[in-house]
């Protein structure tokens, strides 16, 4: 029993400290360091070796004193076992390993004979396993993205594994392709639409939804059951079979190509989950404090101009993030009704900027920084009212 | 009394909720339905605009004095297929200058040349021709007369409107469109795209759930993906998965795990084989499935967290005094408290999934057996310009997706009201 536990505990931590490791070499590899073996084996034993030795000491060292030693042992043993590596490579794999092994703290020999141990351990190193893989994953497209608006078509050609930035360069080189894509693409003027049309659409939207939210919230009237469940169902309905009769009559009505059209379908679109994200939060305003608006003699427009609004003013932030997002990263109906280059948006004018193949990757990740930074920033910013609203809405992308 | 009251606040209400209602009647529903009437008819995209009577003004000197000028008007119909009837044409000219041998279509009074040109057939093209002269000799400004744009006006009909309708979009969507592989095509798409993304979300869930340090900044990076552009994402992971030189297959060769770059996005088969079974994966379509998964995990993700962290604490607790293993704590006390909106999130996804259009034009635009109906719907509508064509490839999902939404509230529509 306790050698089943124990081979586990060696073979699950060993495994988890070869993946940390990898990644590192692949991030390091992106960085110009030309390594061609990942070294799984090699690093697998001498990792089973440092969790043995780790739990055989046990507590006969103070815990601080144990990690580091073991860790600078074990980065010693790996810097002879791998290929020729600088310093800050070895460093980062101490680091790494000190996390490891300040990790493996809460098991011991003792440990190992505790119920359900093997499950545990696995558990345990599956969740540390599992963060690091998400936000290896998560992250690492990002991280792409970023790096390669900074370089060049040839150096990528050359090398597309050197994702190194050369600070030696000038700022002006190094940004090359923000200066580029903002004088000979126009990306001003398509931040500007993408402003207009995002804050527009939040706008009006608000202007709709407010008062029709409000209604189905609290007054009594016929059909009110059956909007109530209409509201889920529209939002059911995908925008793919919008788009022909929109495009033909928009085209009749001279609406395309205009930010105004655009304004009019945003709107439309997201009208549905803001009044269904608006009127969950008004039924839970206390009703008595409108019977004393009434009670002043305030009429509808009073009530929610002075009371349901002032009192929902987080709701109402939640929506209008959540619409400005959606408007922002809106691309289907972009794509559809704007072929002008004047009037495009910033999804619309990276994606005619990849239609011609001509066009160096480093503008279109420059272009898909610009046009993803505000929103990452929006959203952490504002987290916890856009995780509410998510969740609140359950809806709509 | 209170009557009066009731039926004050039913105005009210309507007036609170109509400019929203008729706002998405217009947007929404009514395309919905319209989809219909265009489904039947046999209508091109370059059909829709309804005909106009266009001319382009010309302006010729023919002698040296530049007292008498000669213009032409390049005259058309601007649709191919349809006539315009009762053409009128009217230009102004400044006082002084008259026209000479004036069509006989036309007559010239007040300053104005006003012809009829009665009806104009489909591709009707004429350059008509005015010569003026100054009454009094003198020289006419050119740049005057050219400045002067001339009116026309006709009656055509709106290609929409007319009532000739036709089955032959819906043939041509069941016999012609390779329809089997199509609905097969989305169906793989959609079911592998929801069960992935559920499956990464309850484990991502279970993750953050637990009692580690930075948990919020992990749940913040987990919904990355959900909150970036679209636009951006899909372009970013073109170029990580691209075979000459991205970074995905750079690094797999770099350390020899494959010997030549894998084409993900552009090759529709791949040969796998496993136990000395030989099977063909959908290479690009397993790969634009990935994206789907690593894009909309973090919404079920998001909400199988939100019902974890509402299960009371007491019962794990419970479970410990008994001597559960996790295994047993996750299979008899978690999963049931997030069945219900498995089910939920499941039937969501599944329902959005099938409309997704996006990201699958972004990354293959339909290519190498990536085809799903929302991709034919732009194909047919826009890359083939059949609009009526499109328009049927519309009804169809539509109608799929009724049966689905009445699937769904029979199956678990009650309970979609307690989560």
């Amino acid at each position: 029993m306790k050698f089943k536990s124990l081979s586990i505990f060696l073979i699950i931590s060993s495994f988890f400290l070869s993946c940390i490791l990898s990644i590192w070499k692949i991030m390091s590899t992106l960085q110009g360091l030309s390594f061609t073996n990942l070294n799984i084996t090699p690093v697998f034993i001498i990792g089973i070796l440092l969790s043995l030795v780790f739990v055989l000491i046990g507590n006969k060292l103070s815990h601080l004193v144990k990690i580091f030693s073991l860790s600078l042992i074990f980065s010693i043993l790996y810097f002879y076992l791998n290929e020729t590596s600088p310093y800050w490579y070895i460093f980062g794999v101490f680091l790494i390993t000190l996390f490891f092994t300040n990790k493996l703290k809460k098991y011991s020999i003792q440990s190992l004979k505790e119920d359900f141990i093997s499950e545990k351990i696995i558990f345990d190193f599956i969740t540390l396993f599992g963060i690091v893989f998400f936000a290896f994953v998560i992250l690492f497209p990002f991280y792409i993205m970023l790096v390669t608006s900074f370089k060049t078509q040839i150096a990528l050609l050359v090398n597309p594994l050197d994702f190194s930035l050369d600070f030696t360069k000038s700022l002006s080189e190094l940004f090359k392709s923000y200066f580029v894509i903002f004088e000979t693409y126009n990306f001003g003027r398509y931040i500007l639409i993408s402003s207009a049309v995002s804050i527009g659409t939040v706008i009006v939207t608000l202007l709709f939804a407010i008062p029709a939210a409000y209604a189905v919230a609290r007054l009594n009237f016929f059909g009110k059951n059956f909007l109530s469940t209409s509201i889920l169902i529209i939002y059911m309905f995908p925008a793919i079979v919008l788009v022909i009769p929109l495009y033909t009559v928009f085209s009749q009505l001279g609406l395309r190509n205009s930010i105004f059209g655009l304004l009019i379908v945003y709107t439309a679109t997201t009208l549905p989950v803001a009044i269904y994200m608006l009127q969950g939060y008004f039924k839970s305003i206390p009703k008595e404090i409108e019977d004393a608006g009434i009670m002043d003699g305030q009429n509808w427009f009073g009530i929610i101009l002075k009371i349901i609004i002032p009192l929902s003013l987080p709701a109402i932030a939640s929506v209008a993030l959540y619409v400005f997002m959606i408007a922002w990263n809106e691309f289907l109906f972009s794509l559809m009704f704007l072929d002008s280059p004047k009037s495009f948006t910033l999804s619309r004018a990276i994606q005619y900027l990849s239609g011609d193949a001509e066009t160096p990757r480093q503008y279109l990740m420059a272009g898909s920084v610009i046009v993803t930074v505000p929103v990452l920033l929006i959203f952490i910013y504002f987290e916890k009212y856009l995780v509410s609203g998510l969740t609140a809405g359950s809806v709509k992308e | 009394m209170s009557d009066s009251l009731s039926k004050l606040e039913k105005r009210t209400a309507y007036t609170l909720v109509l400019p929203a209602v008729l706002l998405v009647f217009a947007i929404v529903l009514f395309p919905i339905f319209a989809n219909v009437w265009i489904s039947f008819k046999d209508i091109e995209l370059k059909d829709i605009r309804i005909p106009e009577p266009r001319a382009k003004k010309i302006v010729k000197s023919i002698s040296e004095k530049q007292s008498e000028l000669k213009i032409v008007y390049k005259l058309r119909n601007s649709s191919l297929i349809q006539e315009i009837r009762n053409v009128q044409f009217q230009d102004k000219f400044p006082k002084d200058i008259s026209p000479i041998n004036l069509d006989p279509r036309c007559n010239f009074q007040s300053k104005k040349v006003i012809c009829n040109f009665g009806n104009w057939e489909a591709k009707y093209r004429e350059n008509f021709e005015i010569n003026i002269k100054h009454n009094n000799g003198e020289k006419i400004d050119k740049k005057i007369i050219k400045s002067q744009k001339p009116i026309l006006s006709g009656k055509a009909d709106n290609p929409l409107l007319t009532t000739n309708f036709t089955l032959e979009n819906f043939k041509k969507v069941f016999y012609e469109n390779n329809f089997v592989e199509l609905l097969l095509t989305t169906f793989y798409f959609t079911f592998f795209g929801t069960v992935g993304a559920i499956i990464f979300g309850i484990l991502a869930a279970q993750l953050v759930n637990q009692n580690i340090q930075g948990r919020t900044y992990m749940r913040g990076i987990l919904l990355f993906p959900y909150v970036g552009p679209v636009v951006a994402l899909a372009y970013t992971w073109t170029l990580l998965l691209d075979p000459n030189s991205g970074t995905l297959n750079a690094l797999l060769v770099n350390f020899n795990i494959i010997e030549t770059p894998i084409n993900l996005l552009g090759q529709k088969y791949i040969t796998m084989s496993i136990l000395g079974f030989e099977f063909k994966l959908r290479l690009a379509l397993t790969t634009v499935i990935f994206f789907e998964i690593w894009r909309y995990f973090p919404l079920a993700f998001l909400f199988i967290l939100a019902r974890l962290q509402a299960i009371p604490q007491t019962l794990y607790e419970a479970a410990d005094v008994d001597g559960a293993s996790p295994i047993q704590k996750f299979i008899h006390i978690t999963l049931p408290q997030i069945t219900a909106i498995i089910s939920i999130l499941f039937m969501i996804r599944f329902i959005w999934n099938f409309n997704k259009f996006e990201d699958i034009f972004l990354l293959t635009g339909g290519a190498s057996g990536t085809r799903t109906l929302p991709i034919n719907v732009y194909q047919q509508g826009f890359a083939v310009s059949d609009i009526g064509m499109g328009s049927a490839v519309s009804i169809v999902i539509v109608m799929l997706l009724l049966s689905f939404m009445v699937i769904y509230f029979r199956l678990i529509g009650k309970r979609a009201n307690e989560v």
